[in-house]
This record gives C-alpha cells, sequence and structure tokens, in this order.
C-alpha cells in the first residue's frame, strides 16, 4: 500500500500555499475546475484545479495511480470528468468530443497506427482539418524535420526504431498545429541512455513552437528538467503545484517531503516550546512544522541525507546509531545509519566519513535544506 | 457517450435475444406443454425405450469417437510435429484439410470409397468372387469410423499446437537430470500437453454428440439424439421433437460447462513460453517416418480423392467394374448449364453470403460495444452471440422452426418458415459465434489508444472506423467471414429441417442427387462445395483457430 493509503476519513490539513491563488477564476490559457472523476467506486480524480499560462509546460508528476493521466485523458476528452470543467482560451471545452478540441496527443505506447507509413500517420491530423490537400506534404515535411526525420515519410512505423516512433508520434500530434498538447509519459520506453537526450530536445522543440504543454510523468528528474511547473499528484488529489526548487525545499506535505528527492522519515514527538522534534533516544531536532502542531503531538520528520551528518558527540541534537551501509556516490558517500530508536535514516558525508559498523552520532547538519516536521496520520507508512 | 453505448447495447443484446434465446425458450415452453405447463411429455419420453437408446447411442457414440479420434490424431500429431522428412509441411497442413470440409462431403466421400457399391467393397468383392457386397456400411460401426475419420483433426491440430508451445529447455532439463526418452515422454510431455489433449476431447466429443450428417446417412435403423429429432419431426411428434431438443440441448451444455473449466486449466498451466524443441532428424528412421507419414495422409485423404473421381463418372456408365469406365466432365457441365441443377449452387452462395454479412455486422457492433463502450451489457452480448455454438444445430434447427412458426408479432413470433428468409436467418444464427469470437479476439488486441489517437486529430467516428478500426481488422473480419461463409454453404444439419424446394441448398440436391443414384452428380457438387470452402478458407481464414467451426 502506497502513500495515500490512509482511510478517507483522514482529512490531511489544507497544505495548499503554493496553488494557484486564482484557482477556478483564473486567467490561465489552459484551466481545469474542480475536475472529479469516479471509476465505479474508485475516486481516481479529486476536485483538481491547475491554470496553465500560454506557453507553460506544466508536468504532472505522481506514483502510479495517483490520477495524473485520469487528469490528462479528461482534458484530451478521452474521459468525461463527473463534475467540473476544462476551459481553453476561455471555451469551456468539457463535453467536446476529442475529436473537436484540437489537442495534440503523444501516448505512451505512442499509438502510431501499424497500417500506415510514417508519412500517413502525420498527415492523418491534416485531412480532417482545413489543410488544402496540396500544402500537407509540405505540413508533413515540416513537422518531421522539426523532429528530425526529414525524408522517412514512405518508411513503414514497424521498421523504425523506438525513439524514431517517440518522434514520429510527436511530429503526428504537433503537424495539426493544436491548442495544447498533451503527452503521456513521453519517454517511458525509451531505454535509459537515449532518454536524457530526447528529453532535452523535446524541451527545445516545445519552447520553439512556444505551445503549452501538459506532460504526464512518474519520474521526478524528468518532470524537473523539462517542467517549468510541476503539478505533484497523489490518490487524486493535488499536492503541491510549483517549480522544482519549490517542491524540493518546501514541500507543502508529508507525501511531497517524502515523494521529491531523496530522504528518510523519522517519527517523533513535536515540542512545541523549543520549536523541535523529539526521536525517541532523546535527541532533539530541530524542524520547521508544517502548519500548527500541537504539543506533545506525535510528528513524521522528514530528512534531506545533505541535512544530516555526523556529530563528534553526543549532545542534545545527536542521535545514536550505526552504520549498516555505504554506497558511494562520486565526492560524496551516502551512509544508512540504524539508529538505535530503530528507524534508518540516510546521511551525506565525505567518503571517509565512517565505516560500515561504527556506532556514530546522526545530527542535523548546517547547509541542506531543513528538516520538516509533519502530524503524523495513522496508517500511512 | 456511454449513456448512447448502454442504449445500443441494450437493443444489441435484445436482438440477439430474439435470434438466439427466444426460439430455444419458445421450444422449452413447447416442451412443458405450455400454456397449459405439464411434464406429460418428459415422462413420455422417460417412458419410451427408443428414447433411452437414442440418448445412450449419442453418449456411447460420442465417448467412442474421443478415443478413436485421439488414436489417429495424437501419434499423427507427434509425427507431423516431432520429425522431420520430406513432404512434412505439405503433408502436414493436408491432413487437416477435413476440417474445413463440410461434414456431408466426408460423409458421402466415405460413402464412396467404403460403402457397399464404393471401391473397397468392389474390389474386394472382385478378387474373393463374391455373390454381392461383403459388407453394408450401416449402423454405428459406420457413423464410427466417418466421426474418426473427420474428427482426428481436433486431436491432430490441439496436440500439435501444444508440442509446438511445449518448450526446449523443459525437455532438456528433464533429460539434464537423467531421464530416458519414455520417461520424459511421461513424466512432463504427456502432462503439459494435457490441456490441449482435454481441450481437443471435449471439442470433439461435441461435434460427435451434434453430428447430423454421419449418422442420418449411415444410421439405418440406429438413431442417435439428433436424428430422433429430426425423425420425430417428420413423424410429426412435435411435443416429443421439443422434448428430445431439450434433453439435447442440456447434454451440449453439460459439455461446454466441462469445455470451459477445461479451458481456465490451461492458463494456469499454459505458461512458459520457450523455443519449441527442434524436430528429431533421424537419419536412419527418416524413411519411416516419411514412409508413415505419407501412408497415413493417403488413407486419411483417399476419401476426398474418390469423390473427386466420382464426380467424373457419367450417369450410368458404372456398374459392375471395379473402376469406373468412362471418366468426363459431365455433371460439371450439367452443374452448370442446367438451370435447376445451378440453382442450389446459386442458394447457398447468397444463403450464405447474406448470413455471414449480416454476422459479421452484430459481430462487428457487439464486440465494438462490449469491448470499447465500457458497457455493463458487454457479457451478455458475448454470451448471446456464443450460445449457437454450445448447441448442435438440430436443436438451433428445431428451436427457429417452432418459434417462426406462428403469426404473433406482438410476442416476436412470425410465420417464416417456408419463406426464403428461414434459412439465410437460421445460417446467420449458426454464424454469430464464429464471427463473434473472432471480431472479439481482434478488438482485444486493438490497441484502445489507436482510436484515440485518431480522435485527438480530429477524425470522426465514421472515419476512425474507416480509416483504423476496418483496417486493422480486416484480418479478424476475414478469418471470421471465411468460417461462417464456409459453415452457412455447406450446411445441412440445419438446411434440412428448414428448407424449401425454392431455397434448397447444396447440401439437400447432394442428398437427393443420391437418392436418384445419380452418384456423379452428387460427387460433383461436393467437389464445388469442397473446393469453394477450401478456396475461401486458403484465401482469408487462415489466421483463425483451426477447428472451432460448429458441427454438423
Amino acid at each position: 500500500m502506497g502513500p495515500g493509503g490512509a482511510g478517507e476519513g483522514e482529512v490531511m490539513p489544507p497544505l495548499t500555499p503554493n496553488l494557484s491563488p486564482q484557482a477556478g477564476r483564473g486567467s490561465g490559457f489552459l484551466r481545469l475546475d474542480r475536475l472529479d472523476k469516479h471509476f465505479g467506486a474508485l475516486h481516481v480524480t479529486r476536485d483538481v484545479s491547475l491554470d496553465v499560462p500560454k506557453s507553460e509546460i506544466l508536468a504532472l508528476l505522481g506514483p502510479s495511480g495517483s490520477g495524473k493521466t485520469t487528469v490528462l485523458r479528461l482534458v484530451a476528452g478521452f474521459e468525461t470528468p463527473d463534475s467540473g470543467r476544462v476551459v481553453v482560451e476561455g471555451e469551456d471545452v468539457t463535453r467536446l468530443p476529442p475529436e473537436r478540441r484540437h489537442f495534440g496527443v503523444v501516448f505512451q505506447h505512442y499509438a502510431l497506427f501499424p497500417h500506415m507509413t510514417v508519412g500517413q500517420n502525420v498527415a492523418f491530423g491534416l485531412e480532417s482539418g482545413s489543410v488544402p490537400r496540396e500544402e500537407r506534404a509540405a505540413r508533413v515535411a515540416e513537422a518531421l524535420g522539426a523532429v528530425d526525420l526529414a525524408g522517412f515519410e514512405s518508411r513503414r512505423v514497424t521498421e523504425i526504431s523506438g525513439g524514431q516512433q517517440q518522434r514520429v508520434a510527436l511530429a503526428r500530434a504537433l503537424a495539426p498545429r493544436p491548442r495544447v498538447l498533451l503527452l503521456d509519459e513521453p519517454l517511458s520506453n525509451l531505454d535509459p541512455t537515449l532518454r536524457g537526450r530526447t528529453r532535452r530536445e523535446l524541451k527545445r522543440l516545445i519552447r520553439s513552437i512556444g505551445i503549452t504543454t501538459l506532460f504526464v510523468t512518474h519520474e521526478q528528474e524528468e518532470a524537473f528538467e523539462l517542467g517549468d511547473r510541476v503539478a505533484l499528484m497523489n490518490a487524486g488529489r493535488l499536492e503541491q503545484v510549483g517549480s522544482a526548487r519549490e517542491l524540493y525545499e518546501s514541500p507543502a506535505s508529508r507525501f511531497a517531503a517524502a515523494f521529491i528527492g531523496r530522504s528518510s522519515v523519522v517519527p517523533a514527538h513535536w515540542e512545541k516550546a523549543i520549536g523541535r522534534a523529539r526521536l525517541p533516544g532523546g535527541a532533539a531536532w530541530p524542524a520547521a512544522p508544517a502548519g500548527d502542531l500541537v504539543d506533545g503531538s506525535p510528528v513524521d520528520v522528514v530528512v534531506r541525507p545533505e541535512s544530516l551528518g555526523f556529530a563528534t558527540a553526543r549532545n542534545g541534537t545527536a542521535a545514536e546509531g550505526r552504520v549498516v551501509e555505504r554506497r558511494f556516490a562520486g565526492r560524496e558517500t551516502y551512509f544508512a545509519v540504524l539508529l538505535d530508536a530503530g528507524v534508518e535514516v540516510e546521511v551525506l558525508a565525505a567518503p571517509d566519513a565512517a565505516q560500515v559498523g561504527w556506532n556514530v552520532f546522526v545530527a542535523p547538519a548546517h547547509g541542506g535544506p531543513s528538516p520538516r516536521a509533519y502530524p503524523r496520520i495513522a496508517g500511512v507508512e | 457517450m456511454t449513456r448512447r453505448a448502454n442504449l445500443a447495447a441494450a437493443l444489441l443484446a435484445l436482438l440477439l435475444l430474439w435470434l438466439v434465446g427466444w426460439p430455444l425458450l419458445v421450444t422449452l415452453a413447447e416442451a412443458l406443454g405450455a400454456p397449459r405447463w405439464t411434464l406429460s411429455h418428459f415422462s413420455e419420453f422417460a417412458r419410451r425405450p427408443e428414447e433411452w437408446r437414442a440418448l445412450w447411442a449419442s453418449l456411447w457414440i460420442s465417448l467412442a469417437t474421443v478415443g478413436l479420434s485421439a488414436a489417429i490424431g495424437v501419434p499423427l500429431a507427434f509425427l507431423f510435429e516431432r520429425t522431420e522428412f520430406p513432404g512434412r509441411r505439405v503433408l502436414g497442413a493436408l491432413v487437416a484439410l477435413p476440417v474445413v470440409l463440410p461434414p456431408l462431403v466426408g460423409v458421402i466421400a466415405f460413402l464412396f470409397l467404403y460403402g457397399e457399391s464404393g471401391f473397397v467393397a468392389r474390389s474386394l468383392q472382385a478378387l474373393l468372387r463374391l455373390e454381392e457386397s461383403p459388407w453394408r456400411l450401416s449402423g454405428p460401426t459406420a457413423v464410427l469410423l466417418v466421426h474418426a475419420y473427420s474428427m482426428y483433426v481436433y486431436f491432430y491440430l490441439f496436440t500439435r499446437a501444444g508440442l509446438a508451445r511445449l518448450d526446449a529447455s523443459v525437455l532438456e532439463a528433464a533429460a539434464s537430470l537423467g531421464a530416458s526418452r519414455g520417461r520424459i515422454l511421461r513424466r512432463v510431455t504427456v502432462p503439459l500437453l494435457r490441456p490441449a489433449l482435454t481441450g481437443a476431447a471435449l471439442l470433439t466429443f461435441m461435434t460427435s454428440l451434434a453430428s447430423f450428417s454421419a449418422p442420418y446417412v449411415f444410421g439405418g435403423g440406429f438413431r442417435v439424439m439428433t436424428t430422433q429429432i429430426v425423425a420425430s419431426k417428420l413423424n410429426g411428434d412435435l411435443a416429443m421433437a421439443m422434448v428430445e431438443t431439450v434433453t439435447l440441448a442440456a447434454v451440449a451444455l453439460v459439455g461446454l460447462a466441462l469445455l470451459q473449466a477445461s479451458e481456465r486449466g490451461r492458463i494456469v498451466t499454459g505458461g512458459g513460453r520457450g523455443i519449441p524443441p527442434a524436430r528429431r532428424r533421424l537419419e536412419s528412421s527418416r524413411w519411416v517416418a516419411a514412409a508413415l507419414g505419407w501412408l497415413l495422409a493417403a488413407i486419411l485423404l483417399l476419401p476426398h480423392a474418390t469423390l473427386v473421381l466420382v464426380s467424373f463418372v457419367p450417369r450410368g456408365t458404372w456398374t459392375t467394374e471395379i473402376l469406373p469406365p468412362v471418366l468426363t466432365l459431365s455433371n460439371y457441365a450439367s452443374l452448370f448449364s442446367e438451370p435447376e441443377r445451378l440453382r442450389p449452387l446459386v442458394n447457398s452462395l447468397w444463403m450464405a453470403a447474406v448470413a455471414t454479412f449480416a454476422a459479421l455486422a452484430l459481430g462487428f457492433a457487439a464486440a465494438r460495444l462490449a469491448v470499447r463502450g465500457r458497457t455493463r451489457l458487454g457479457g451478455v452480448l458475448e454470451t448471446l452471440l456464443t450460445i449457437p455454438w454450445a448447441l448442435p444445430g438440430t436443436v438451433f434447427a428445431v428451436a427457429l422452426s417452432t418459434a417462426f412458426s406462428v403469426h404473433a408479432p406482438w410476442i416476436g413470433r412470425f410465420v417464416l418458415v417456408g419463406t426464403a428468409a428461414i434459412l439465410p436467418l437460421a445460417y446467420l444464427v449458426r454464424n454469430l459465434p464464429l464471427t463473434g469470437r473472432s471480431i472479439f479476439a481482434g478488438f482485444r488486441q486493438l490497441d484502445p489508444a489507436l482510436d484515440e489517437a485518431a480522435a485527438s486529430l480530429g477524425a470522426s467516428r465514421w472515419r476512425r472506423f474507416r480509416r483504423v478500426d476496418l483496417p486493422l481488422l480486416a484480418p479478424a473480419l476475414a478469418a471470421g467471414a471465411s468460417l461462417a461463409f464456409i459453415t452457412a454453404l455447406g450446411d445441412f444439419v440445419v438446411s434440412i429441417v428448414l428448407y424449401t424446394f425454392e431455397t434448397r441448398p447444396i447440401s439437400i440436391e447432394i442428398l437427393s442427387s443420391l437418392r436418384l443414384n445419380e452418384i456423379g452428380v452428387a460427387a460433383a457438387y461436393g467437389v464445388v462445395l469442397a473446393a469453394l470452402s477450401a478456396a475461401v478458407f486458403f484465401a482469408w481464414g487462415r489466421r483463425s483457430e483451426g477447428g472451432l467451426r460448429p458441427p454438423g
């Protein structure tokens, strides 16, 4: 059971400081207004509102099953929301079938028509539109040129590589010059070596066209590199919308803190008077509270590896533990430390800072983002 | 969209219910003496020893057919799948041919070869200087032989497919653990083949249970349920025919339940897909295998070769000679030049075409709604399409003739019996599972994102159908259509209950030619029918699973 397996009754405090304040009224080019969708008893999208300004690239990030693909499909028109609206340039398209929305979609497995050539695939969207017959060939060539596949018109889609198929899918979506571009995990089917390069090319192309883009990914690195902003989803809800840096440095929820970047979660109790979290072993870690925490209430402290360090002696902030694993990562090394309280934390330090088997003290270090304390929710790991 | 899909699905389900379910319900009601509701017909059935004899005959003949077919089909499959010899590929395809030929064609081919005035009997008679034919080909033995001759193909195809699916590394693992060849066969190969063998056994059982042509032509006084039903009906004992029909349907449904249970098992055991074992190329036994292969293929295909030969025999030229003295094309000439002889051909062609087209349209609509439309009625639609496959043709023939011989439009009953509409309608019902199965499978393999991609590119529903669905489903449509067309073209079991003189199909004409002792003409019809069927099958039908045509 992933995060978000919490019961329906458990209400998260409204941790949405970064949600666009104008949601619901907004001025965005593409506006999702309180989208709600059930599949049977499953509530897959809960009250999702988003404003995407013209030419922005927005990444929808989240674990599998978080509802991000459903949001994309609602925007594309493949699904109809139970309630809420999709608005483009002030036009409500919620009830408009996909064929009349004029959105470009790139599918996870590309969905190229296997019985057509590359050229026929790209031309498909030009045939039902207003593009005159004599212009189509030029438009196909232009679109293929843009993705670096000039001259591929007569190739069969089954005989080109995965990376080329991905670019044909992109060219096909862009050829009719859609209002909005929607990408569903566009890079997930490429092998890792190709992914990085394709990602940069994709970004350059989308930028040069200036098209408003919504793309779905479960990979944080992809979301951070491609997206101007990232919308983090969990259990059908929008957790936080913001820049990569905002998400990393000031996560709005325990989920956001744990999902974005590497982090450890340490159970503790909140001591309001000193503004610290008391660990079971007695150490009190300074932490930024998420909202107003009750004195003595159980909290989860979410801490990045770079925010922890080895302390030389027992003091008020040092928690005792033993190094159980050492993972070399270039200039620095990740140490897994099993605290005496039974929790494992990750510490980033110099490679020779400790050895496996050593007894050490772990304490918040200066420099990294401050540890954050979130109210503990029953049932959430 | 979803509401519209639900409405369309409901309407389609209603139409299919009227075509498939309603006639069966009407038959059941009449068997129960509606509107007076009584079990007296059933108790009458239970009191008559001849009914029990027919029921028992159906069961034991079917079980014996399973055993005999397995005895032919399984070794044949091993021979053609596991050894390599000259001509293996061509012969391997040829011995599967009977499955695409109409059952009646096989029956008369058998008659011409092994019948009392067939080649074998004549040869023996001449050889031994007998006064009369050494045997009369009739009764249960004859039926059983004909069954085994045509139904070994199920065991052959299923076992070959099972062998081809075997993972060579599993056999190699067994060998590396010190198992002898015999032990590997016993402990590994056969257990892994069991789902295929069970499937073949149940399919053979159901086909045999539904078989009509063989017991009708060769049965003589020996009756099975299908022939008993038709006899009761012809004798005017309609209530008894209804009870018999209901009984046969019940037995068939039990068979189907077993078949489905065995297919569930198949998923569990069908796991690992690896490289199939290499064919054995032993120099010493290579020629033995080749000789065996050629011999078996020759024996199995001899009846059909006989049929071709007999089709060249002009009327009245072959009396006591072992081999026909004169061979001409006159039978074929008369088939195509005399309007009355051409008529059954034309009838069968148009009726099969109409039924196939309608079955395609209904199958397509049902599959699209069920797979794409996310309607809750999807399962209902699929079940309704499958029912006619599970029930013997005779059951449907009787059900349709019962339901559509009364004028009561307000309960969906019309007088269609005796009109030109009833046979195409009956063929349509029998074709539904063939096109349905194939199109459902096609739709399930089709990535739904293709339709969405086309929609997002601005293509209307009609354009998506024309440019994306239709070309991509073409193989599935062609496969389903060709099987359906072949089945309707050669149908005998339904036709004999429902035909009129005006709409008589080829099979009925074959039978009346035989009665008039025009064996050459009957054979020529048989050859034309077989050639058309094989041509259609090899042109379009090969992508479909073999052996899933309904029995007759």
